[in-house]
């Protein structure tokens, strides 16, 4: 039970990180995703009527974002990227949860951890550096690696393959409107590999889910005799080690979501007034307030260990990511149930956007995993 | 990007680690209690304030302070020190409140001479001190109070009491907060060193819900007190007082006050040993999902406040200079207690086995500890009003008062 490493004290997070964390910010205020995704929502309340399909993102932003090189700053240097951190990567995808925006970048920065992953280990090393390039040259990607029955363990794949050629239905697969290609898991005669594959390649059929959170889109995706190129031979051992970084990807996205929660809830208990005085004077609101501000600075605190243990190859960074993870699922829970209850029956309506909120980081709770799963996998390294 | 220590700090590490390895002092007769506050034998004392002067000597207290007040002199090293003084796992500084909230104050607000007297033997462990600030009528209200001082030429006289007086029957002095002006409440308070052996000082003992003589009640009666016994300006008692409470962690930690020796870790390592030790249902309580669920999350929030005091140094992530430090005291004293709630829940009957039975588990110590938690979130500011002064100075809400 070795406590927390001898690692940088400042988690790898300086002036470069700062910078870039503040272009994003700015970024993504500037764009204001939301008044587009009010847009592109319009007339889709009612769950009952019409065959909505979700998913709308502003793909001039995404070019811009691309430009930008947030897509690139994971890929090693040797693919034609940054070779950056997943500290630097966790700060922009706090930003990218923090305002809630429609895009493949966190889904894509992922895939990135995988590939890279199999670039450094894997005997199919070269193949996996290929499929970087394109995410250099600006393609998005996310992660096919997932069963029918939802099953977390990272050999769950219902995907087989034979003399190359996919077969099966990958489930929940993240952004699957908005991405150019997939790295698939499946298994050779119960050996797990792991594959990439473009989305319009011949034999891939994918079917739309109707899901709650209106930032993300998701969906199945059926191969039949799909030809894909193999990036990595020992799938199990790729996919363990890039875990931790998707775990902290994710846990970024919420800690973001939640601060913003946070601020906002405090916003309206200042303005918000009942029985002659604003309702953040009462403590039955002010204390939950508090509480959530310390549930969203554990969870921000233990997502940049987490990052921090995995840029410096902890032996700690399983546990680390697991923790982080379970925290800020735990905060996704807590905040999103505080924020609507404390706004009262505005924050209940569609025409709040608290609601948007409240639906994403529920989503992303989910996402790899809550806190009863990841503490049951931390529980292993303790 | 990541500091790295300078030669100097990596040398004077090393210094710390192997003088604490190789003087660790040997166990007392009777067990030390859990904490420095719940100190009352003179044995207790005795072995307390030798091994205090003795971590002053190897410079392991009051490092970073000038010598011209009895400190060693250095310059950033005293974080140093404290952090191997936690890791080492050795016995508390008896004189807590003298380092952690005396030190800091006089260093900020005292004059010279009253620097130079009573800094030094603050710093040995010479001289204990305890705090004066509630009374029966002014806890978490504290600026209701109401013992009096009163002018009388070049002294003072004061008439009152105080109460959760930890070290009181120990104490050489005491940090004590009067009323000077019944008719300002705010600007009517001043902020005295209160000697404790001085006529008219009765202490009597209050026995805490463990049944421990942990803290006092102390009656002030026509106590006289010289003038330059008063710190800073007539007047200014509660701005001085409130300084030093918010600053408290921060200037504590510069003259090396260490309030627990113990890693935070310790508590849920032995609280996860002690669940694959022993069994339910015919299996170790750790393999049964519901006990680790709770063990793990416990684990994952301990090393939330160690990673929220890393994340507390970096501006670009920190949220506003106080966000996180404000928190520490409400969150590590709930964990504290959550913790033991769970343990003896994972004891079952065997938690009602207390200190001397036979039986009992580490001697009643989980149970001792769970009690002795409400210290923690009753004291120095209960969780309430630490939730207050959150939500009011980090995140703007309006005044609960």
């Amino acid at each position: 039970m070795a406590q927390s490493q001898e690692q940088s004290k400042d988690f790898g997070f300086g002036e470069e990180q700062a910078l870039l964390k503040d272009q994003a910010r700015k970024f993504i205020e500037d764009n204001q995703p939301l008044l587009a995704l009010r847009a592109a929502t319009k007339g889709t309340e009612d769950p009952y009527h019409g065959d909505e399909r979700r998913g709308s993102f502003d793909v001039a932003a995404w070019h811009e974002m691309v430009a930008l090189g947030w897509t690139a700053l994971a890929v090693p240097e040797a693919a034609g990227g940054l070779g950056m951190s997943l500290v630097t990567a966790v700060a922009v995808a706090e930003e990218i949860g923090r305002g809630a925006m429609p895009t493949p970048l966190t889904s894509t920065l992922q895939s990135t951890f995988v590939l890279r992953q199999a670039s450094e280990q894997d005997a199919k090393s070269q193949q996996a550096i290929e499929w970087l390039k394109k995410i250099v040259e600006g393609s998005s990607a996310s992660l096919a690696i997932q069963g029918a029955s939802g099953s977390l363990e990272v050999d769950a794949t219902d995907i087989t393959v034979k003399n190359n050629k996919l077969n099966g239905v990958a489930c929940y697969v993240q952004d699957i409107q908005k991405v150019d290609f997939l790295v698939v898991s499946a298994k050779e005669a119960g050996h797990l590999k792991l594959f990439c594959v473009e989305l319009n390649a011949e034999g891939v059929d994918v079917s739309y889910d109707r899901i709650v959170d209106l930032t993300r889109d998701q969906g199945r995706v059926s191969f039949s005799d799909v030809t894909a190129t193999c990036i990595a031979e020992s799938g199990e051992d790729v996919l363990n080690g890039a875990l931790p970084a998707l775990l902290t990807l994710v846990s970024a996205d919420i800690a973001g979501g939640c601060e913003w929660l946070l601020q906002t809830t405090a916003a309206y208990a200042k303005v918000r007034t009942q029985f002659d005085r604003p309702i953040g004077f009462f403590q039955a609101v002010k204390h939950p307030i508090v509480n959530m501000m310390i549930a969203v600075d554990e969870s921000r605190s233990l997502t940049y260990a987490a990052a921090a243990a995995y840029d410096a190859d902890s032996d700690t960074c399983h546990r680390a990511a697991h923790f982080a993870k379970s925290n800020a699922s735990d905060s996704a829970e807590f905040c999103a149930n505080r924020a609507t209850q404390l706004h009262g029956g505005i924050g209940f309506t569609w025409e709040h956007d608290v609601q948007i909120y409240h639906k994403r980081v529920m989503h992303s709770q989910q996402l790899f995993g809550d806190g009863y799963w990841q503490r049951q996998m931390a529980a292993n390294y303790l | 990007m990541a500091e790295q220590e300078t030669a100097e700090q990596k040398d004077f590490r090393q210094q710390c680690r192997a003088w604490l390895q190789e003087n660790r002092p040997p166990p007392t007769a009777m067990p030390l209690p859990q904490a420095a506050y719940e100190v009352t034998t003179q044995a207790h004392r005795n072995y307390l304030v030798d091994w205090q002067a003795k971590c002053f000597e190897a410079e392991l207290i009051a490092t970073d302070v000038s010598r011209d007040y009895g400190g060693h002199g250095h310059d950033g090293l005293q974080q140093i020190a404290s952090s191997e003084v936690r890791r080492a796992n050795v016995p508390y500084f008896i004189n807590w409140i003298g380092l952690g909230m005396a030190a800091p104050t006089l260093l900020i607000h005292g004059t010279e001479a009253q620097k130079k007297t009573y800094l030094p033997t603050i710093f040995t462990g010479e001289d204990i001190w305890c705090q004066g600030f509630s009374e029966p009528g002014a806890g978490s209200d504290l600026v209701n109070l109401q013992t009096s001082a009163v002018r009388d030429g070049d002294n003072w006289v004061i008439n009152g009491s105080k109460v959760w007086t930890s070290l009181g029957q120990l104490a050489k002095y005491m940090l004590l907060l009067a009323r000077t002006d019944k008719n300002d409440k705010y600007n009517g308070i001043t902020y005295f060193i209160g000697p404790m052996e001085h006529e008219g000082v009765t202490v009597k003992p209050i026995h805490k819900m463990t049944g421990e003589a942990g803290f006092n009640e102390v009656f002030l009666d026509n106590v006289v007190i010289a003038d330059h016994m008063r710190i800073d300006e007539v007047g200014l008692g509660w701005k001085v007082a409130m300084s030093t409470l918010t600053s408290e962690r921060g200037a504590a930690q510069g003259v090396g006050a260490v309030a627990s020796s113990n890693s935070p870790f310790a508590a849920i390592e032995s609280l996860i040993e002690l669940a694959k030790r022993k069994t339910r249902n015919g299996k170790p309580m750790w393999d049964d999902s519901l006990w680790r669920d709770k063990l793990v999350k416990l684990y994952e929030r301990t090393e939330a406040a160690a990673q929220n005091a890393r994340r507390t140094r970096i501006n670009a992530l920190n949220g506003g200079a106080m966000r996180i430090p404000l928190q520490g005291k409400v969150t590590g004293t709930e964990l504290g207690q959550e913790l033991h709630q769970l343990a003896l829940s994972m004891l079952g009957m065997e938690s009602s086995l207390y200190i001397g039975d036979p039986n009992a588990e580490n001697d009643g110590s989980w149970l001792l500890g769970y009690m002795n938690t409400y210290t923690g979130t009753i004291s120095g500011g209960s969780s309430e009003i630490q939730r207050n002064i959150l939500g009011e100075r980090v995140l703007g809400l309006p005044k609960s008062k």
